[in-house]
């Protein structure tokens, strides 16, 4: 029974990093999600073309990929990363990428009234976009944001293949020093869902929260 | 290390040998995702509770946890319970499995999107289940969906790389192999980038042509 505990406690130490990456990895990707989402709105079309390459660049391949070629090509550029740093980095530009779209999709799905409101008002572009229209477009993105912060979550197990001790690495371990599979697996699948569920029931509270006063609002 | 394109040419072949494979869990894959995802949605409209809450669970357990960790469920733990599995075979219904979690929600969605009047009415009209189903329902609800599954079978695509993990030798795989034998990491990572790439490149044109063909599900 001791050295169950023993190999759960390394399961939950893995548990932390991956925790860590999740958190680290969404922040990355909610700055990313909105520099390339308003830089596709852009009035000037180089801003628009390279917030375009960018999207179409990290949507067409997959998290395993640019993680590998983060951490094993980018040394050879002279930029070497530590594991960590590699995984944050290829999941925060991954689905920054898909983040990305819901921001242009939310801003775009702000009726036409509203800009002409405030070019009537006489604010300025800045002010449209901070006083009126994100405001409006941020609880129309937060669904979609869950689904990208689980994804983000379930993308954490691929960093276990660049040697980062996260929760998937821990069970491997376990599972090369006892030989059993099944505890160590089940164990962790338990977790991730465990996480998975208190994400989406903390954006759920989030959007209940942000939603508050704008019924009747809202279309 | 500067880019060697006498290298690239020389490992080619292996790499293309890779890319069959890939292409060949993919479509495999899709097959699985297709008809298991009916069948996920079927039972959850099941009039029987325990099983369309019991798949329910499941299917929400699924979309939950990464690939990856059940990648390794089918393939090591298994096994131990007696049933051994190629590894091609146990990634297939891995990536197959997750999938139909996915396409379930497409299907569900298609069928519920058609209106209730086309039930009344096959109903008025004495149809049996079964003509209801093939020619009122299927035939209405199948086209809006077909973009939709396209964009997940895209993103299956995308995430076979994970299969290396559990030693099929598809793309990643072998780009991998010749990584670690030769120690250059910048031609066979940044080729496999480019294929998939190139790859879901087009796949995204293609499905604009598709978009364009069936009405989209969500308008």
């Amino acid at each position: 029974m001791s050295v169950w505990s023993g190999y759960l406690s390394l399961i939950l130490q893995g548990a932390l990093v991956t925790i860590e990456l999740t958190f680290m990895g969404s922040a990355l990707a909610l700055v990313v999600a909105f520099i390339a989402g308003l830089a596709r709105l852009s009035r000037f079309f180089a801003v628009r073309a390279l917030a375009t390459a960018y999207i179409e660049f990290f949507r067409g391949t997959s998290i395993f990929v640019q993680l590998f070629w983060v951490y094993f090509v980018l040394p050879f550029a002279g930029l070497t990363l530590t594991p960590l740093q590699a995984g944050v980095l290829a999941l925060g530009l991954n689905v920054g990428a898909y983040g990305a779209e819901v921001v242009r999709g939310a801003v775009k799905a702000i009726g036409r009234e509203q800009t002409e409101a405030c070019i009537a008002l006489n604010l300025s572009r800045f002010q449209r976009m901070r006083y009126i229209i994100l405001p409006q477009a941020l609880p129309l993105m937060l669904p979609t944001f869950c689904n990208n912060a689980i994804e983000l979550l379930k993308g954490t197990a691929v960093v276990s293949l660049i040697s980062l001790t996260d929760m998937t690495f821990q069970a491997q371990v376990v599972r090369a020093q006892t030989g059993d599979t099944l505890i160590p697996f089940t164990t962790i699948l338990l977790l991730y869902f465990l996480m998975a569920w208190a994400i989406s029931t903390g954006m759920r509270w989030l959007e209940h929260r942000m939603t508050r006063g704008l019924d009747g609002v809202r279309v | 290390m500067e880019w060697d394109w006498d290298f690239v040419w020389q490992i080619m072949p292996t790499l293309l040998e890779g890319f069959k494979i890939t292409i060949l869990a993919t479509v495999l894959g899709a097959m699985v995702a297709g008809i298991l995802g009916l069948a996920i949605a079927l039972a959850r409209r099941s009039s029987i509770a325990a099983l369309s809450r019991s798949v329910g669970f499941f299917a929400e357990f699924i979309r939950g946890t990464p690939l990856l960790v059940q990648l390794y469920f089918i393939f090591y733990v298994l096994p131990d319970i007696g049933i051994r599995l190629a590894p091609l075979v146990a990634g297939v219904i891995g990536i197959g499995l997750h999938y139909a979690t996915y396409t379930a929600e497409v299907y569900r969605a298609g069928i519920e999107n058609v209106p209730r009047g086309q039930w009344e009415a096959a109903k008025a009209a004495n149809l049996t289940e079964r003509q209801t189903w093939i020619h009122v329902i299927l035939p209405q609800a199948i086209p809006p969906m077909i973009p939709a599954l396209a964009n997940y079978f895209i993103a299956m695509f995308k995430e076979t790389p994970l299969l290396s993990a559990i030693t099929v030798l598809e793309l990643m795989n072998q780009a991998k192999s010749i990584a670690n034998s030769n120690y250059r990491y910048i031609e066979p990572m940044t080729l496999v980038g480019v294929f998939f790439l190139v790859i879901s490149l087009i796949s995204v044109i293609g499905l604009r042509c598709l978009e364009e063909r069936y009405a989209r599900l969500d308008d």
